[in-house]
């Protein structure tokens, strides 16, 4: 546990031995590089090609979204939920009428759950398409990879637009249930995007998984040991590829989670390739859920009548409610005094602490590694700068 | 999993710590435990490695503002009212001071069981906003109380390397405090409507004026 806690970040630079300070080089990576997923900047100090010091800026894209969500009302926040990670909003949606709904003490009814499970999982589905085809483009692979990830994306965000009238900001989740039904075809039309997808996964591991350059630039880069990452409070594919066991979904059996029969897919090495592969993983038992949840969904109402939606105000009291995203823990803390609009919201983002441990990551490898590394810890700035 | 029994367990282990239990009573019954500012880290690494609790996960850490709140109490009150006994109503105001306040989410991988609430306060919002770090303890810290040094302005002694996180570091004054009030920067919002275009008028009216009173002067 010590050396967990011992801060690589506190490497002085003058003191490192047979290295004059003139030598190393000072390089600021980003805000306007495109390898970083959006506007995010690290300075880099460089011995060659040898990383010795990494520091993440961050707030580029800093708009103090819980500073606004604070004079909101409850419900007026949960658009702007999707604004945050905006791969993932109908996963932010959920987590935040998950906190809602502990603060309040409401009842989900079942086909909602159901409604939420499948929308979550195509989530799901689609962010992990979407990294695969990014950690591809970083990599060099240039166009192909992104764009078969992106064919895929794209039926998904039909599905989307189908069913809640957006394409990226769904806004579909409300506290007690979703906003609406299913349209009529819609679960057909799931249900073969579902059943199409294993074809994706295939072609996809066949074209890339063996290949060599992608085993050259991912094997042994970017190690994160299991300790650091429960430490460093990392959550989601990368601590599970690190083989930390703990899936939200399996420990917390939030909304229906414990009806299904699905496995947690748990790295060895806990490098760029565990990270990547892991994905593929997930997104086959992701499947499994999918096939389940739309076999099993009853009919009923989708919202609780009882819940009142204008004028919400919960009583005083605080609650933090987490799921299982896309990228790792998301929570979402709130404190209400009794009033309409919320005294303190949190967002727990799962983006910005996984980057707790880029340093660690990064130091030793090569400067190119800096971009792989990020592009495998899977992040949007949406979130990280919120 | 019973908060008063992880207290009771605590103050067995961490000899001299003051804990106190905070009821929260919407449904969520999520209770927490405030700790005292010298035993913080203490108490902290217990919770870390005691082997049945092992909350090894610190997963949210964020800050909440308290500012000073001026309650108001009508009490009747017997007077003297010329020369007669009589029951008069008077106003009393209690202040009770605003502080800083910092909230701890713990879970734990191993045992599969939490969260618990750990909550540490400052004494006031102007001065005594020091407050000892947990980061040594768990390093998902370190961020998360970087972002609470620079929106609220907490200073949190035994950080390894405190700096704002989020705004830049020439920028005063802590966002996410409760009686923060935005600059007068209005002359910079690109349409701008209504009451802003109104205050940017008046502002940039006033900003003329005090550009000809200079040239007069001159």
């Amino acid at each position: 546990m010590s050396d967990a806690t011992n801060l690589t970040a506190q490497i002085d630079i003058n003191t490192i031995p047979a290295l004059g300070k003139e030598q190393l080089l000072e390089l600021a990576m980003g805000p306007q590089h495109p390898s970083t997923h959006g506007v995010f900047r690290m300075n880099v100090v460089l011995d060659g090609e040898r990383v010795m010091k990494l520091k993440p800026v961050f707030g580029y894209l800093h708009r103090n979204h819980e500073k606004i969500a604070e004079s909101e009302t409850y419900l007026g926040s949960m658009p702007y939920t999707d604004r945050l990670d905006y791969i993932c909003s109908i996963t932010n949606n959920w987590a935040y009428a998950i906190a809602v709904e502990k603060l309040a003490g409401i009842e989900v009814p079942e086909r909602a759950e159901y409604l939420r499970v499948i929308t979550g999982e195509l989530t799901r589905l689609q962010n992990h398409a979407c990294l695969l085809g990014f950690l591809m483009q970083d990599m060099g692979a240039s166009g192909t990879p992104l764009m078969y990830a992106f064919r895929e994306r794209e039926k998904i965000m039909d599905l989307f637009e189908g069913l809640t009238g957006a394409r990226m900001m769904c806004n579909y989740l409300r506290f007690g249930g979703c906003r609406v039904d299913t349209p009529a075809g819609w679960m057909d039309a799931a249900r073969k995007v579902v059943a199409e997808f294993p074809r994706f996964l295939d072609e996809y591991e066949n074209l890339l998984v063996g290949n060599e350059i992608l085993m050259d630039r991912t094997q042994e880069v970017g190690i994160l040991s299991k300790e650091l990452a429960i430490n460093a409070g990392i959550s989601g594919p990368m601590a599970r590829a690190s083989g930390v066991d703990y899936d939200i979904r399996k420990v917390d059996h939030y909304s229906i989670y414990d009806r299904f029969n699905f496995r947690i897919p748990l790295g060895e090495r806990g490098d760029v390739y565990d990270r990547y592969m892991i994905r593929f993983l997930e997104m086959r038992e992701s499947i499994k859920i999918l096939e389940q949840a739309m076999r099993d969904i009853p009919d009923g109402p989708i919202v609780d009548p009882k819940t009142k939606i204008r004028g919400f105000r919960p009583k005083p009291g605080e609650a933090y409610g987490r799921i299982e995203s896309p990228k790792g823990e998301l929570g979402f803390y709130l404190v209400s005094d009794g009033a309409l609009n919320p005294y303190r919201y949190r967002v727990r983002p799962p983006s910005l602490i996984n980057l707790t441990v880029l340093e660690d990551l990064c130091i030793g490898q090569n400067v190119a590694d800096v971009v792989v590394i990020l592009g495998s810890i899977d992040i949007v700035l949406g979130e990280v700068d919120r | 999993m019973n908060l008063e029994n992880i207290k009771s367990e605590i103050e067995a282990n961490v000899p001299g710590c003051q804990l106190e239990f905070v009821l929260n009573p919407s449904p969520s019954a999520q209770h927490s435990l405030r700790l005292d500012h010298a035993h913080a880290v203490a108490v902290a690494t217990y919770l870390r490695d005691a082997a049945d609790l092992r909350f090894d996960f610190c997963s949210n850490v964020t800050g909440i503002d308290w500012p000073a709140k001026e309650l108001t109490e009508k009490v009747k009150v017997k007077k003297l009212v010329d020369g007669e006994e009589k029951e008069v109503e008077e106003v009393r105001k209690t202040t009770i001071p605003g502080t800083l306040e910092v909230v701890y989410h713990l879970f734990s991988v191993e045992k599969k069981h939490g969260p618990i609430t750990l909550r540490m306060s400052t004494k006031d919002r102007e001065t005594e906003v020091h407050m000892p770090s947990l980061t040594p303890v768990w390093r998902s810290a370190e961020f998360q109380e970087r972002e609470i040094f620079d929106l609220f302005g907490v200073v949190f002694d035994g950080h390894p390397d405190l700096r704002r996180l989020l705004m830049w570091p020439d920028f005063i004054d802590h966002p996410m405090r409760r009686d923060y009030v935005a600059p007068d920067d209005f002359e910079y919002e690109p349409t701008a409507h209504d009451a802003v275009l109104q205050r940017a008028n008046q502002h940039q009216s006033e900003a003329i004026a005090k550009l000809a009173s200079e040239a007069e002067g001159k």
